[in-house]
């Protein structure tokens, strides 16, 4: 099959206001009679929900949370992106195009990603019409901040809550959608499958979280923005609820799923420290900017960082990468740790952690002045570690965070399967093999906002989509099967916990898929998820009932469907035996031991069909061509 | 250092809403000071479900205290004993070896019980659903720049805008008030110039909507702000009463 991105001809600065041209219009009394399922309220879901039934579609909207406000898009923290040039310091729309399609290490789709810089200067407008609160200067204008992989400053912020702010407005926008009457909101819903009629994406079945009904629910067209996936690897700076239940489900009904092995580690998260824990928290990118990464020189060398003296201490980034030092971005910085630590020189308990110091920084510029730019973080890792920042360094070791693969979508966000749409974190599109800091936000709204409003009208005034009622028997099948499944589950009756298998499941990703991987170790890994998943059917024990608040259930659908997909992850990465972004394949390095691309052979997105039972995967490519920015090795040193 | 503490739980359990519930007694042994009060449930929880017990029902998500999905009452305290913290941010550092906890749900008529630990505060959204937002069109929007914002309004906005919306403002209030969050929205739209057209007419619906779904009176009591893990103040309040006098003057 060919896959055909729709990415329309013309230079790459006229290419969207083109196409906005070209696509066809549904008028606006047809609107009306369109009625489109939009799961996900995060910041693309709450942004697409919200503009499209302004535009008279009608819509309803559905999230897992008991609000739409709780997405995990509320987490983010540094900021979002944008071409303003505020700060007179060289930006523009070609420069942050650019930036990204080199973060990203040459393998995103360059149109997808000039539209979002184009678009990026709108997010900042509507968001501030909305009453985002961002940080401002004393003559009321906005404030900016320096974001990695970027030497101009164009990053905006609501101190270290930008996406609370962010998502409160699109979440502000969705209520006021609601209260007129053009979005019908269904929380603590949890989409359970996809159901295509006629070969169209025609509607869902979810659970109702709180009395376990199994309903259905019907449109013109499904639009999936349900995150990233980081949670297979059980321990993530994601938060919990994060699941690929609906992406895989979508998958499994026949939609591609792309670049899946591209996974972001970040390298600044509180390290690991007991069995028992649940997840992993983020210390902001920017802590780097005054934190010295060291280790000691020794292996084995338990002594107090205090009393290891500077000879004994090695400053590794510094060491290796004399011209970027502690900022060289994240992949690097994440490999480099592992690196440390696997060769006996990590620190703390586990010794699965390298320090970050800011005793230089303290000495000399102060304590206050250190307090005053990164107070909160210092207190957050305070509460978390019990270990006083200021006195002491902190340990970080890195965590996974943020998922680049997803579903395959074209140039309008639509998949592969006619009608389903993917936006945000859970489609594959603008940040190739490696995000960098403050884009995520950016894509989000630029998908809700500005894309989807328009491409879904030309899909829907350019496609016969018949009426369907959730009693055609494509629906009952469908919900037949989840219920079979759900009943499945309960029937285990096995001795371990779903956490249990969960985390199995994480270490063993983690272990032999994570920040470096190699062909016999993903191999290995082949052999063993098939394990970990007899495990999980044999002997998991999911109690209660399916009709009634059951969140053991709910986990338990959610690691079921982690155990397939995780599959598919490491056979991505199998194939892909280049080193790009975040994909680290360890028979592809420089002599330095940095990541090496291979653009003879793997300049590709590697996008999958897989069989309804989620195996057999047949490998799609769509080949990426470079007409604006030539491909080059980056070097940091 | 951490080190392990034995617990003893008196955790509420009601099935559904239509069941009524009761105190049920846990041990939590083994206990990690270094984990989070959420992990503690975990751990708790996972030993229930390998005896094909049913765990026990709380909400939570971000565990980074942004989400306000989490939260319960723990010894008479909505979050616990510490300041400026929700319960997925509080470390069991923080108790004895051998103490009782009696954990229950956020109690109040406007939020029903789901289950267990876990309720229903929907309400909130409809408050929002009332008026809580400026109405700007997607597309519509001037240049970001077209109005500039004092620093002060803007930082004052920000400083409301941070509530997350957790509820334990009305958990914590005798007369299960929802007057601090309805404030706190009220505040960040009032302070920005985006938000003066539609000041008056804001605040009065969101306040009968308030009204309408069981939310008691403020009297002063200020256990919300105390309670609040986002420190949101109650100057907010006095400023909403105001804005209500204004827009009752203006109409
Ligand atoms: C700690 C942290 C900090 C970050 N900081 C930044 C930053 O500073 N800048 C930046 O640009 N990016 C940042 N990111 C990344 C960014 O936050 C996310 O990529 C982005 O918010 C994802 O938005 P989304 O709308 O695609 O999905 P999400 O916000 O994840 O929303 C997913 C939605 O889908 C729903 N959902 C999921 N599955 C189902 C299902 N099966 N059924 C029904 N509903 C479902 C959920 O309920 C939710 O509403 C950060 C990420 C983390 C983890
Ligand atoms: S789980 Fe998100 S605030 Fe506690």
């Amino acid at each position: 099959m060919v896959l055909d991105s729709k990415v329309p001809s013309g230079p790459i600065s006229e290419k969207w206001t083109k196409h906005k041209f070209d696509l066809k219009l549904v008028n606006p009394a047809n609107k009306r009679k369109f009625e489109v399922i939009v799961v996900g309220t995060g910041l693309a879901g709450a942004s697409a929900a919200a503009s499209l039934s302004e535009l008279g579609y009608r819509v309803k909207s559905f999230c897992i949370q008991d609000s739409p406000r709780r997405a995990h898009s509320i987490a983010a923290q540094g900021g979002i992106n944008a071409a303003k040039n505020y700060q007179n310091d060289g930006d523009s729309v070609y420069r942050l195009f650019y930036d990204t399609v080199k973060g990203g290490d040459y393998r995103s789709r360059e149109a997808n990603v000039h539209r979002l810089a184009e678009v990026s200067v709108n997010i900042i407008d509507q968001c501030v019409a909305q009453g985002v609160p961002f940080a401002r200067e004393y003559g009321g204008l906005l404030d900016n901040r320096s974001f990695g992989g970027a030497q101009v400053s164009r990053t905006f912020y609501a101190r270290g809550q930008t996406g609370q702010q962010l998502l409160l407005g699109a979440y502000s926008a969705l209520m006021k959608e609601v209260k007129r009457g053009g979005v019908e909101l269904y929380p603590r819903r949890e989409m359970l499958d996809l159901v295509v009629a006629n070969g169209q994406a025609r509607g869902i079945v979810v659970r109702n979280l709180v009395t376990g009904e199994i309903e259905s629910h019907a449109a013109h067209a499904v639009l999936l923005a349900t995150g990233g996936y980081g949670n297979v690897f059980f321990l993530s700076t994601n938060a919990k609820a994060c699941n690929v239940t609906a992406a895989w489900r979508a998958a499994k009904r026949g939609a591609f799923f792309a670049n899946p092995c591209y996974t972001q580690i970040h390298p600044t998260c509180i390290p690991v420290h007991g069995d028992y824990q649940s997840k992993l928290t983020l210390m902001s990118e920017s802590l780097r900017n005054d934190g010295r990464i060291w280790v000691p020189k020794k292996e084995g060398d338990n002594r107090k960082p205090s009393e290891i003296p500077e000879q004994d201490r090695d400053y590794y980034l510094e060491r290796r990468y004399p011209s970027f030092g502690n900022l060289v971005p994240r992949d690097v910085a994440s490999r480099n740790a592992k690196d440390m630590c696997d060769t006996g020189h990590g620190v703390g308990s586990t010794g699965q952690a390298v320090y970050l110091d800011f005793r230089d920084a303290i000495d000399r510029l102060g304590e206050s002045a250190i307090r005053s730019r990164y107070g909160n973080l210092f207190q957050m890792y305070e509460k978390i570690v019990d270990e006083n920042p200021y006195k002491s360094p902190m340990m970080i070791y890195p965590a996974v965070h943020y998922t680049m693969g997803g579903l395959w979508v074209d140039y309008n966000l639509m998949s592969n399967l006619p009608g389903l749409h993917v936006l945000g974190e859970a489609n594959f599109s603008d940040h190739g093999a490696n995000r960098l800091g403050a884009s995520a936000l950016m894509q989000g709204l630029a998908d809700g906002y500005f894309v989807i409003p328009y491409t879904l009208g030309h899909y829907l005034a350019t496609h016969k989509v018949e009426d369907i009622s959730t009693d055609a028997p494509e629906f009952k099948e469908v919900e037949k099967q989840a219920a079979n499944r759900i009943e499945k589950l309960l029937n285990i009756n096995g001795k371990r916990a779903v956490n249990e298998i969960h985390r199995d499941l994480g270490l063993l990703m983690w272990d032999k898929c994570g920040m470096a991987r190699n062909e016999s170790g993903l191999k290995d890994a082949l052999k063993k998820i098939p394990e970990v998943r007899e495990e999980f059917w044999n002997n998991v024990n999911v109690v209660g009932s399916p009709g009634s608040f059951n969140q053991n259930l709910e986990r338990a659908g959610r690691v079921a469907d982690f155990l397939e997909f995780g599959e598919l992850l490491v056979h991505d990465a199998l194939e892909r035996a280049e080193s790009c972004g975040g994909h680290f394949r360890e028979e592809s390095q420089t002599e330095d031991g940095e990541a090496k691309r291979d653009d003879e052979n793997f300049c590709y997105v590697a996008a999958w069909e897989i069989d309804q039972d989620g195996g057999n995967p047949i490998l799609h490519k769509e080949p990426l061509e470079f007409e604006e920015v030539s491909l080059t090795q980056r070097s940091y040193k | 250092m951490s080190k392990k503490i034995n617990l003893t739980l008196k955790v509420w359990r009601q099935p559904d809403n239509r069941t009524s519930g009761r105190f049920e007694v846990y041990p939590a042994q083994d206990i990690d000071t270094d984990m989070s009060f959420l992990e503690m449930l975990d751990v708790v929880n996972d030993e229930l479900e390998k005896e094909g017990k049913d765990p026990i029902a709380f909400d939570h998500d971000c565990r980074e205290g942004i989400c306000g999905m989490c939260g319960c009452v723990i010894n008479g305290q909505a979050h616990g004993p510490d300041a400026a913290t929700t319960v997925c941010q509080l470390h069991m550092r923080r108790f004895q070896d051998g103490m009782t906890l009696v954990i229950e749900p956020w109690r109040a008529k406007a939020f029903p019980i789901i289950k267990d630990l876990a309720v229903d505060r929907s309400a909130f959204d409809r408050v929002i659903s009332a008026g809580g937002y400026i109405s700007v069109r997607t597309g519509a929007a001037p240049d970001a720049h077209a109005v500039p914002v004092p620093k002060d309004s803007a930082d004052q906005a920000m400083d409301a805008a941070a509530c997350i919306g957790c509820g334990a403002c009305v958990a914590a209030c005798p007369n299960a008030s929802a007057m601090l969050f309805v404030s706190a929205k009220v505040s960040q739209l009032a302070l920005l110039p985006q938000g003066q057209p539609e000041r008056d007419q804001r605040v009065v619906s969101m306040v009968s909507q308030m009204d309408s779904e069981g939310f008691g009176n403020c009297s002063n009591h200020y256990e919300c702000e105390a309670s609040c893990p986002k420190e949101i103040s109650i100057k907010n309040i006095a400023r909403m009463n105001r804005e209500l006098t204004r827009a009752g003057v203006r109409s």
